[in-house]
């Protein structure tokens, strides 16, 4: 009786997986979000938790510190509107050539900030949650960035949180550009080094590529995912592959994947 | 048997996975996540029934693959098997030694993630694999080993403490007592 207890309990689990992987993928998603956001008051309580020696440290903080900080920021933020003043009119000057040019006008970027809240539980991925959901406008594969460089791409978008695969994750592929006179192109893949984030490989270079130790590598804009000219990294080595068919590169990314607290989110 | 063991166990699964995705300390200096649901399924299938058991291992995977890459339900069978295993021969398991806790916990944390991503690459998944894998599996089994027998020590105080003990029956009868001094 027992045993029969034991073997019912056995083919109960194995049909309840089977069940699950036979759903349609909009009903596993679905269904992912539905048990993820089971830990939704845990999100808030961590939040929280969060901001509580953020506020305690705000209250202790001398009033000359304070003021000082302010005086530095008010600097910055004159500097900044000047170089911002500079930008706008070669912008329009940029707008200008390109309408005589009868070239596409570039469309500006908009940008949303976002708070890294969870990293992948597995030590076979390379993704994070955000807090930025459907409710804030955020759709599958907007690029990902800190102000160093391209960090993943949008994955899976849930209502107020959203899953990003990171660089170096089987699931994200960049196209690249290498800032060298030649101008070579590969993609940025799976690192195939589970524990260094900082490295990523560039593949699929041609054969006959020469790559120099510390020459830029930037999204070349091919594949429409990833607009053109973010920093990526900079080659660390190469070598030709495959008998000499095509070149691969060891590239350290600019942005740094190990602690993202923060990351913009890329509305194009 | 009585509930208070069962919830206890999923509310420590459930805090378990969160803890994984939300505290990556761990992950910063060894460069790998201890997975705890293994652990847990070991304190489950030496102290708990069949039921809680199939609990731990549907629940405890559909959160762990609900926060991570994993297609949904990935983890669900190899946390089963192994502690459906360990459940089959629980009555010839030293339970309370806590080396046979160290060795067991060892064994289904080495276990677990293998068998996953061995269904990983059955699914045709590419997960992020290389010769760094190998210690990361070398952290979790070792991570997971010491943690065995604190999480039993853990749940031990916790029933103690919270749940109900069995009634112990007195050797004191009342009409064999005997009377002393004069009636």
């Amino acid at each position: 009786m027992l045993r029969k207890k034991h073997y019912l309990a056995l083919g109960a689990v194995t049909l309840a997986v089977l069940l699950i992987f036979s759903l349609p993928p909009r009903a596993t998603s679905r269904l992912k979000l539905a048990a993820s956001s089971l830990f939704l008051p845990l999100f808030g309580l961590l939040n929280t938790a969060q901001q509580v020696p953020a506020g305690a440290a705000n209250a202790i903080m001398p009033r000359r510190a304070l003021l000082k900080e302010i005086g530095n920021l008010q600097l910055e933020n004159q500097q900044l509107r000047i170089q911002s003043a500079q930008a706008a009119a070669m912008a329009r000057e940029n707008d200008q050539l390109r309408a005589q040019l009868g070239w596409q006008r570039q469309v500006p970027w908009k940008l949303k900030l976002a708070t890294v809240i969870l990293r992948d539980p597995a030590n076979w991925w390379r993704t994070v949650q955000i807090d930025l959901g459907s409710r804030d406008g955020v759709r599958e594969n907007l690029p990902v960035l800190t102000p160093d460089g391209l960090v993943g791409r949008v994955s899976s978008v849930g209502f107020a949180r959203s899953q990003v695969v990171l660089l170096g994750d089987p699931g994200c592929h960049v196209s690249a550009l290498v800032q060298n006179p030649a101008h070579d192109i590969g993609i940025i893949s799976a690192s195939g080094r589970p524990i260094d984030s900082s490295l990523v490989d560039l593949t699929y270079l041609s054969g006959n590529a020469v790559l120099k130790p510390g020459e830029n590598v930037i999204t070349s804009g091919e594949g429409e995912i990833f607009p053109p000219g973010i920093p990526l990294g900079q080659i660390v080595d190469s070598r030709t592959v495959e008998f000499g068919l095509y070149t691969e590169a060891r590239v350290k990314l600019s942005a740094n994947l190990g602690a993202l607290d923060q990351v913009w989110v890329l509305f194009k | 048997m009585n509930a208070f063991r069962t919830i206890l166990i999923l509310a420590a699964a459930f805090l378990a996975v969160f803890g994984e995705a939300a505290f990556p300390l761990l992950r910063h200096w060894l460069g790998a996540q201890v997975d705890l649901l293994p652990v847990l399924m070991v304190y489950t299938a030496l102290n708990a029934d069949i039921v809680t058991l199939s609990l731990l291992a549907g629940l405890g995977g559909l959160w762990f693959d609900a926060l991570s890459a994993n297609p949904l339900g990935v983890s669900i069978l190899p946390l089963f098997a192994v502690g459906f295993v360990i459940y089959l021969q629980r009555e010839l398991i030293l339970r309370e030694l806590p080396f046979a806790q160290f060795v067991l916990g060892a064994a289904a944390c080495a276990g677990v993630p293998a068998l996953s991503v061995l269904l990983l690459l059955t699914d045709g998944q590419e997960p992020l694999l290389g010769w760094g894998s190998l210690w990361q599996w070398l952290v979790m089994t070792v991570g997971g080993a010491v943690a065995t027998p604190i999480a039993f020590e853990f749940f031990n105080r916790c029933q103690h403490a919270l749940g109900y003990q069995p009634r112990t029956e007195t050797s004191f009868r009342p009409d064999r007592e005997i009377q002393r001094g004069r009636q």
